[in-house]
């Protein structure tokens, strides 16, 4: 009789069997990862490692040109932001910028920033350098500022400034960025935390239901931290994190007979009209860290009109009144506040009444480093 | 093709190959690569001209039948039903000028139905000519090929066709681009046509039905990328069918899970990294530029060779194999054996119809050995490069090639006996093969800042910022 062969002959792979345990597979990780806090993916990130960090945070509609997008995990986000990477030394001051697309620098390169200029200043604070970092973001809401600030304590920042404008105060505006309306949990939190009065049932916040929750749900969460990942790589070769378009259309200058602001009509804009309890919560949220509130500059238009409207956001009425009431609460609340509405020409603004020209941002840089240094460096 | 289109052609291709009857199969496979002319022709801003470029592709394909096929094969008797077929699918494609099919096709609205049949009629006219034309027609439609190539592949004439189209269609000149005129798969149409013209004049075609024939030139599978295939494999396999099994179906599976995965996930993500026109002027740090030059390097890998995979996987699950085009080519340490392992179905095609031919004409000519290997090598690669476009960048990337063959030819015959003697041990061994993979790989990724960039002036700034020189 012949020897039987120890080889054991190679088991036939059935494929309907590796489709059906693909498919199984598939569905337990599905499974599992809703479990998973969606938002903490975004903390694995190639940035501040193999990836330089970027100068100001994530934000871009032409991800192809920007080298940039935008997300709403405010994890990724964050941790490809340089500050995440850069560890503070007892020589650093350390300043955070947060605040709107002025801030963040819509159409002005990285070094052209208030960030980016108030650090070409090359201040002191005493002994320590003064190192500025831009955490604006493009959409216009004291909520998403709010949301921010609080994140942002962890970087331990020396003093927190905040510029902000009237259009980030109005109640309506402040779930309808969409990085706010999309980080539901955070604002949550937050409403809880400083007993905002923001409505938690507000439809305007983004509910995750259980299937949002799995890796089919998330394939956007997951795809845009992938890519922003990728294109950081872009980011690092050439330091382009938006297009500069050669020509944009300038800010309006003449208007419609129109005096209205949000809802509200002349005489009287009421402070319950307006989210100063955002302010307050975020001067609580800084905890021991100063804060200081600019009122950015505006364009003052003087085209059709404009002795009804300062500009396309606001008509002059409303305007008058909220600097009046900001100076008021300011001075009730304790607040550091310095207004600087009327700083910058109208020649230095480009393409909206808040956004300015690099000669603009370097008014107010100037002016801004004066009120770090007399405010919170003086001896 | 996007992952709907691959991934219906992988439905279709597996009905084909679960299907028994030879004749049956062969009609799915067949109608199924004509609609493929039509669904993956992209839409163009040229009225109309969607819709013809696809009927001129079958048009040429049949032309090219009755050319090369035996003069007793080509009646209309025996053929009309494949015409019909053919005729039938033009005219539905046709009537969606008029009626709403929901058709998954891009083509964005169809001529006039008038037109449409005066082209069949017209079309028909011209194939029946051809087929009671003696054996001199092959060359006028190798001529007729060749020259709708250069038109496609040269920018300048292809915008200048794109004004004449414009001027006949009563639309702006002033809007008149090169890229009015792509015609989906046409370099791949047009080489499997001069394959089999240049085999029927060397006597070397085997027999093929209208239907086969067609099925081969327009295989759904390989219409966009390729590969290159030969009519007599996918013959054999055409007319002697395997069912498909579950084995067959493993192996097409996995080879058509991996196309997908090379070519979705890992091409179109370094895509994100590589080098491009844009910003090759960005960059200005030696580093980073070799990074996106590297990455640019493998996104083309992955992108053709998951494209390969991809046909090859659903040729299988339709019972046809299509040949390899890639074998590792990255890892090979000299550039002979790269062109020996990268699109090696265009290179097969080059050395069988143009440097096999070249050599054995300059050996009769007495020409020294080195004037044959740099007369033969720089003008195969020149072509190639002429065959991606005919654009300065080509011909730098095609002297780059050629020049490279020439001198790792000379240098292989001069230091092979040296290598021999002093290279013994495997360690030796082993370091001259990845020094040889190291400086091949590198050579080829420099070879592609031509390839990736639209003009030579670039192309010299990205070559600058490698090596860190900085000019002014």
């Amino acid at each position: 009789m012949a020897e039987q062969s120890d080889v054991k002959p190679k088991e036939k792979i059935n494929p309907i069997h590796v489709v059906f345990k693909a498919l199984g597979l598939f569905i337990i990780l599905n499974f599992l990862f809703t479990f998973l806090d969606p938002s903490s993916i975004g903390k694995l990130s190639l940035y501040n490692s193999i990836l330089p960090g970027r100068s100001r945070l994530p934000f871009g509609e032409n991800p192809a040109e920007s080298y940039n997008l935008s997300l709403y995990n405010l994890n990724a986000m964050l941790a490809s932001h340089e500050i995440a990477g850069a560890e503070k030394t007892e020589e650093e001051y350390r300043v955070v910028l947060i605040g709107d697309s002025s801030v963040w620098g819509t159409l002005l390169k990285p070094e052209e920033t208030l960030a980016g200029q108030l650090n070409q200043m090359n201040m002191t604070c005493g002994d320590q350098r003064v190192v500025v970092y831009n955490l604006g973001y493009p959409t216009i809401s004291l909520t998403k500022d709010l949301m921010l600030l609080d994140r942002i304590k962890a970087y331990e920042p020396d003093l927190i400034v905040w510029p902000v404008t009237l259009e980030s105060f109005p109640w309506d505006k402040q779930l309808s960025s969409p990085l706010v309306a999309n980080n539901r949990t955070a604002i949550l939190e937050l409403i809880d935390k400083y007993n905002l009065p923001l409505d938690p049932n507000d439809p305007e916040l983004v509910t995750l239901s259980q299937f949002d929750k799995t890796i089919i749900g998330q394939r956007r969460n997951l795809a845009d931290i992938l890519r922003l990942q990728l294109y950081g790589f872009k980011w690092g070769a050439t330091g382009i994190d938006q297009i500069y378009p050669e020509s944009y259309e300038p800010a309006q200058v003449d208007f419609e007979e129109d005096i209205t602001f949000h809802e509200y009509e002349p005489p009287t804009l009421q402070e319950k009209n307006l989210a100063f309890e955002m302010i307050s919560a975020g001067i609580q949220a800084a905890g021991e860290t100063p804060v200081l509130i600019i009122n950015e500059p505006i364009l003052i238009s003087e085209g059709k009109n404009s002795d009804l409207r300062y500009n396309f956001f606001y008509p002059r009425w409303a305007y008058d009144q909220y600097r009046e009431l900001m100076q008021e609460k300011s001075l009730a609340e304790g607040w550091n506040y310095i207004d600087l509405w009327n700083l910058v020409p109208a020649e230095e603004f480009t393409n909206s009444a808040i956004h300015l020209t690099p000669e603009g941002e370097s008014l107010l840089a100037t002016a801004t480093g004066q009120s770090i240094l007399e405010r919170f460096c003086t001896p | 093709m996007s992952l709907t289109q691959i991934l219906i052609f992988a439905g279709i291709a597996l009905i084909a190959g679960i299907i028994h009857r030879p004749r049956l199969r062969l009609y799915v496979l067949f109608t199924a690569s004509i609609l493929a002319v039509f669904a993956l022709q992209p839409v163009l801003p040229i009225r109309g001209l969607d819709f013809w470029l696809p009927t001129a592709t079958l048009a040429l394909v049949v032309f090219s039948w009755f050319a090369t096929a035996p003069r007793s094969a080509r009646s209309f008797r025996q053929n009309w039903s494949v015409l019909s077929v053919l005729a039938v699918v033009i005219l539905i494609l046709g009537a969606t000028r008029y009626i709403d099919l929901n058709l998954p096709l891009p083509v964005s609205r169809p001529p006039q139905m008038v037109q449409i049949l005066i082209a069949l009629a017209a079309l028909a006219l011209i194939g029946s000519l051809i087929a009671r034309l003696p054996a001199w027609v092959n060359s006028v439609l190798m001529a007729i090929l060749i020259l709708f190539l250069i038109v496609l592949k040269s920018p300048v004439i292809a915008e200048s066709a794109s004004t004449i189209f414009r001027v006949f269609n009563q639309q702006s000149t002033e809007l008149a681009s090169a890229l009015d005129i792509r015609w989906l798969g046409f370099s791949y149409v047009s080489f499997r046509i001069i394959h089999t013209i240049r085999d029927r004049q060397n006597g070397k075609l085997p027999d093929a039905s209208l239907i086969e024939y067609v099925t081969y030139v327009v295989f759904f599978p390989a219409l966009t990328a390729g590969p290159i295939h030969r009519i007599e494999r996918f013959l054999e396999d055409l007319r002697n069918p395997t069912p498909l099994n579950l084995d067959g179906l493993l192996i097409a599976g996995q080879r058509f899970v991996i196309g997908l995965f090379k070519k979705f996930v890992l091409a179109d993500c370094l895509a994100l990294i590589a080098l491009n026109a844009t910003n090759a002027l960005q960059v200005h740090q030696p580093g980073w530029m070799w990074l996106l030059l590297y990455a640019y390097a493998f996104q083309l890998l992955f992108d053709f060779s998951g494209y390969t995979d991809i046909a090859i996987g659903i040729g299988l699950l339709g019972g046809i194999r299509l040949p390899e085009n890639f074998n590792h080519p990255y890892l090979k340490p000299n550039l002979t054996q790269f062109w020996n392992n990268w699109h090696m179905s265009l290179t097969q095609w080059f050395r069988a119809y143009f440097f096999n031919p070249l050599t054995r004409t300059l050996r009769k000519k007495g020409l020294s050995i080195p004037v044959i290997v740099l007369t033969t090598q720089v003008s195969t690669m020149l072509l190639i490069g002429f065959w991606h476009g005919v654009t300065w960048n080509y011909v730098l990337w095609g002297l780059w090639h050629g020049i490279g063959l020439f001198i790792n030819n000379r240098w292989s015959d001069r230091t092979k006996v040296w290598m021999d003697t002093h290279i013994t041990t495997r360690p030796q061994r082993i370091l001259a093969q990845v020094s040889g993979i190291v400086l091949t790989f590198n050579f080829v990724a420099l070879g592609w800042v031509f390839f990736a960039l639209p003009d030579p002036q670039t192309s010299w700034h990205v070559f600058l910022t490698l090596f860190g020189v900085t000019l002014g």
